[in-house]
């Protein structure tokens, strides 16, 4: 198993939001099997990114390619076929469906394909990996936050993507429920699973990631193992600058 | 198929055949409401199958079933009745292609807005070429179809509408709209094509209502515009898939039954208060029941069941 194919990778991208300059000539790789952590303060462009590569928004300048084949520019259905999946950072469950069909959606149109029996029998395996087995046919509405955190990675992961992108999913968890869903991503690195990790959690960020990237202001500042980059002078300054603002 | 699903199918099997021997009364008047009813029952169910899942409110009913009636008058005495029936079925399914792929990316609003629009602007082009080209402002439809006969057909389309809705259910196309209604954002992130889904399900519905049209048009023996391309068809035919519930196939059906019967008293008591039963129907759908009388029903059935176990 070559540990170092690149699965995404990101050139001279920007984002620009009329005068303002979201994501500013970000460039930064990918490889497989790797638990990539971005981080940045509040407002750096952190969501901006994730949606530039999830196709969410079109980019302003720059390639984004997945498997040495370009991606940006492709709308966002595309891009989920090509094997991009993606949570969140402010929950999207489908409410009018039940649990179990939300994991179905999942996987009916997406990277890999399943339907019928073979759907049903995918979508049991992944709530049971996630933990919500037990409330497969409740409706959405009767679940407790933590719950539709865990529905919504169940729906990124049943397409079996090349890469998934976590948008602060663990933010809003109590420290029980934290130290559950940190388990959760051991769990899916464990299984070799090429992540990209938005978070503001140190002790997730420190736990899980093999690298991370900072941003700051929209622009790449710090780049390295998760020790490194916690240590590195410019990244503590953007951070306490921010907070002290 | 489970036994459910078997079970559904025969007694929608049996009370088709049932409605098919509606002619045997003899009664004209009972036979004319029939129609009536059968036509609306297509028109709101076939409405349904898009604007349900999607709850895009389409008023564009009235443009297609306007160009499937325009269609058989345009041809009737050049070809057969049932090409002319295809014609349109593919002419409404074309329309609508066209008007989705243009209008489909347009937030609700401006969707409603430009359906409702579209009506009148074929209305007015059908009337600019007639007064240019035509002999006539109208065109005659004389054939020897009868009432009966175009009852018959009406029922055989219902019961094509129940079977393609029933299938587009179960399909992937049908799951894909219901996440397409619930978050668009997330139906494209899970690989669905939301705009083709949107456009396909959109032409279905249009093919429906202008192959309705044209199975109507033997009934006007004459056709001009004003009658062809109606606004108050497109509010009728919302209003009552509403009134029954648009998220079940056969929601359409509980709401066309009660509003055309009620229809029918007004408009021969009353008949300047039509318009004022529309706005009732609409205040009762929006304060009382948004999900249509079934929907009411299955909330009662479910708090019954609940309070019996
Ligand atoms: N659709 C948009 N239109 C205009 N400005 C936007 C849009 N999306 C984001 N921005 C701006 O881009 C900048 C970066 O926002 P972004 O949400 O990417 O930050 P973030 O790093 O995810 O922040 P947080 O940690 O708070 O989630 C912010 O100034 C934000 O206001
Ligand atoms: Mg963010």
């Amino acid at each position: 198993m070559a540990r170092d194919r690149t699965v995404l990778s990101v050139r001279g991208v920007s984002k620009r939001f009329g005068g303002l300059v979201a994501v500013s000539d970000m460039s930064f790789d990918v490889k497989e099997h790797q638990v990539m952590g971005l981080i940045g303060p509040n407002g750096s462009g952190k969501t901006t990114m994730m949606n530039l590569i999830s196709g969410a928004l079109r980019l302003s300048s720059g390639q984004i390619s997945l498997q040495g084949s370009r991606i940006s520019g492709l709308p966002a259905q595309e891009i989920n076929r090509r094997g991009v999946a993606r949570t969140f950072q402010l929950v999207r469950v489908l409410p009018t469906l039940s649990v179990f069909d939300n994991v179905i959606a999942g996987c009916a149109f997406g990277h890999r394909r399943r339907w019928g029996r073979d759907a049903e029998d995918h979508a049991h395996d992944i709530l049971e990996r996630v933990g919500l087995e037990a409330v497969a046919l409740a409706p959405v509405s009767s679940l407790t936050y933590i719950d539709q955190k865990r529905l919504e990675l169940a729906r990124a992961l049943a397409s079996d993507p090349e890469i998934l992108l976590l948008d602060e999913w663990l933010a809003g968890l109590n420290p029980t429920e934290l130290q559950t869903g940190i388990e959760l991503i051991k769990d899916l690195r464990a299984d070799g699973r090429t992540i990209i990790l938005v978070e503001h959690v140190m002790d997730a960020i420190r736990s899980l990631c093999d690298a991370c990237v900072v941003m700051n202001s929209g622009a790449k500042i710090a780049e390295g193992s998760p020790g490194e980059v916690l240590a590195d002078a410019e990244v503590i300054r953007a951070y306490l600058g921010d907070d002290d603002a | 198929m489970n036994g459910n699903e078997l079970r559904n199918i025969l007694l929608a099997a049996a009370g088709l055949g049932l409605a098919a021997l509606l002619p045997l009364t003899g009664s004209g008047y009972l036979l004319s409401l029939g129609v009536t009813v059968a036509m609306y029952t297509v028109l709101a169910t076939s409405w349904a199958l898009f604007s349900g899942p999607t709850h895009y409110i389409s008023l564009a009913t009235g443009a297609f079933y306007g160009l499937g009636t325009y269609v058989v008058a345009v041809g009737i005495d050049t070809l057969p009745y049932p090409v002319l029936l295809l014609i349109a079925f593919v002419a409404g399914g074309v329309a609508a292609g066209l008007v989705g792929l243009a209008t489909l990316r347009l937030s609700g609003v401006y969707f409603v807005i430009f359906t409702l629009g579209l009506a009148e602007m074929i209305r007015q082009l059908v009337t600019w070429v007639q007064n240019n080209w035509g002999s006539h402002r109208g065109l005659y439809v004389l054939t020897d179809i009868t009432e009966e006969i175009i009852y018959w057909e009406l029922l055989a389309a219902a019961a094509l509408v129940y079977l393609v809705g029933w299938w587009i259910n179960r399909s992937r196309l049908g799951f894909a709209l219901r996440i397409i209604g619930n978050d668009e954002v997330v139906a494209a992130h899970c690989g669905i094509n939301t705009a083709r889904s949107k456009v396909l399900l959109f032409m279905v519905s249009g093919s429906v209502a202008a192959l309705v049209g044209g199975l109507l048009a033997p009934r006007w023996t004459y056709i001009e515009p004003a009658i062809a391309f109606s606004a108050m068809l497109s509010f009728q035919v919302v209003i009552m898939a509403l009134l029954g519930g648009a998220s079940r196939l056969w929601g359409p059906l509980v709401g066309v039954i009660p509003f055309t019967l009620l229809w029918e008293v007004i408009s021969g008591h009353f008949p300047n208060q039509t318009t004022l039963l529309l706005g009732v129907a609409f205040l009762l759908i929006v304060y009382v029941i948004p999900n249509g009388i079934l929907g009411r029903l299955e909330q009662l059935y479910r708090a019954a069941r609940e309070g019996a176990g």
